[in-house]
């Protein structure tokens, strides 16, 4: 039996433990700034950590779940259990301003809002959206180059002031 | 923690000897409540997300076949990120199969253990392409069809079927997206450009009626507010195809719904020849390698 105070102490640790994981496709991110760790909780005497996956076939959800788990593991939490949590879904509007600087300084245009409308999606021709802000030299003068990127979440983007190719981070 | 090669590192958890790329995946689904909800019947459930996720991975399976085909490297990279959200949306369908009628068989079981007859996708999803014309146009009926699905899918009673729903919906709609724009630039382009369009439309449109005709399933499962009756997707669907020919400057063909075999098609397991080759493809491995883990 863990008194209250012991364990609200216990899952800050974890909390801390399980935030510090990187994504491994965008290593400067940890899942925390990613907004994809939603939950830390003890049931039944055991350690449960949820986390929510970002594209339904991105790779580094796997990765990163071994990874909460076995660095848990390796603080002591033994039998620490990661789960999956669908709902509500992930969003971009979910990375954190932490989260939006890092990925700036990284070189990563981070996301605009996302608009969200109930009922059919209109087709929109989208092209784009506004311009991306350079994440080199901060100009408002680029384009989308291409719709799908290296990885599930980015698309291609251009710079015509500083002449330099960027990745922007999609808006889901 | 560092290893010396990429091999070491991803043989990690697993007896290497039976190594295979993919190998060690984990359920997609782990820790969620798959309980069947009330007054569902959960071989319908199975049944159904069999249907939504055979159309997923036979239409993944063909996008991979573009890979080094495409004709410019963007358009190999969005023909890769469709196949992979599709792959995945395929992923959790069939795991939420095998909790839903109990027998627990895994996404593996399905994808790469069931013959011909037991495949319910669309034939729309296992359709050759003749070019990267034919593709898009495919690929447009196919999104269009499957973003108004999932949006309506998204408020199912179950919950698990809702969130899959939900989280394809944001991927549908850059992949509709990438299909329409393509094909406005090949309609309103060169004089050839617009005739391989105007053929890829010709080409695909036998296989659209199929998309909108419910099965016994589906309208049971409908009327439990669990599954989407796909004859209530035909308004939309129009509507948006309606859009994208006209700005490609095309018309949409008349044509008669491809015959299927005593009534049956694609969700009753009657496919067309080109199925078979690319299950063939598909499974060659795992059924040459029995027992190897993926």
């Amino acid at each position: 039996m863990v008194t209250e105070l012991a364990a609200t102490e216990l899952l800050t640790r974890a909390w801390e433990i399980a935030a510090a994981v990187p994504d491994p496709e965008l290593p400067a991110l940890t899942v925390a700034d990613l907004g994809i760790l939603r939950e830390v909780t003890i049931a039944d005497d055991r350690l449960i950590v949820y986390l929510t996956p970002t594209y339904s076939g991105c790779p580094a959800l796997h990765e990163m779940r071994r990874d909460v788990a076995s660095r848990l593991a390796e603080a002591g939490f033994a039998g620490a259990e990661v789960r999956a949590m669908l709902s509500p879904p992930w969003s971009t509007d979910m990375i954190t301003s932490d989260g939006r600087r890092k990925l700036a300084e990284a070189g990563l245009a981070p996301p605009r809002s996302v608009s969200k409308a109930e009922g059919p999606v209109p087709l929109t021709l989208f092209a784009g959206g506004p311009p991306v802000a350079c994440p080199r030299c901060g100009s408002a003068d680029t384009e989308r180059t291409a719709a799908f990127g290296s990885t599930a979440c980015k698309d291609l983007r251009r710079c015509r002031a500083c002449g330099e190719p960027f990745e922007h981070i999609k808006e889901i | 923690m560092p290893f010396d090669t990429a091999y070491e590192a991803i043989t990690e958890e697993n007896d290497s000897e039976r190594w295979a790329f993919g190998t060690g995946f984990t359920d997609p689904l782990a820790g969620v409540d798959t309980s069947v909800p009330d007054g569902v019947d959960g071989a319908d459930l199975a049944a159904y997300c069999l249907m939504l996720g055979d159309d997923a991975l036979v239409m993944s399976h063909r996008l991979q076949q573009w890979l080094a085909r495409a004709p410019e490297l963007e358009e190999e990279t969005a023909l890769a990120n469709i196949a992979l959200d599709l792959l995945g949306q395929a992923r959790l369908l069939f795991t939420r199969a095998g909790a839903a009628d109990g027998t627990g068989r895994t996404e593996d079981d399905y994808a790469f253990l069931r013959g011909e007859r037991e495949f319910r996708n669309v034939r729309l999803a296992e359709a050759t392409d003749s070019d990267f014309a034919g593709l898009i146009a495919r690929l447009l009926v196919f999104s269009t069809w499957r973003l108004a699905l999932l949006t309506r899918l998204a408020r199912s009673a179950d919950p698990v079927l809702a969130a899959v729903a939900a989280q394809g919906v944001k991927e549908l709609t850059y992949h509709r997206d990438y299909a329409a724009q393509w094909l406005i630039m090949l309609g309103d382009g060169t004089s050839y450009s617009r005739e391989r369009a105007a053929a890829a439309l010709t080409a695909v449109a036998p296989l659209v009626s199929e998309l909108f005709e419910p099965t016994a399933v589906e309208s049971r499962l409908a009327a439990a507010g669990v599954a989407v009756d796909p004859s209530q997707l035909l308004a939309e669907f129009a509507d948006v195809i309606a859009q994208v020919v006209d700005k490609a400057t095309l018309t949409w063909p008349k044509a008669l719904g491809l015959a299927g075999v005593s009534g049956q098609a694609g969700r009753d397991g009657i496919h067309t020849e080109a199925m078979g080759f690319l299950l063939a493809e598909l499974q060659s491995v795992a059924r040459a390698t029995p027992g190897a883990t993926w």
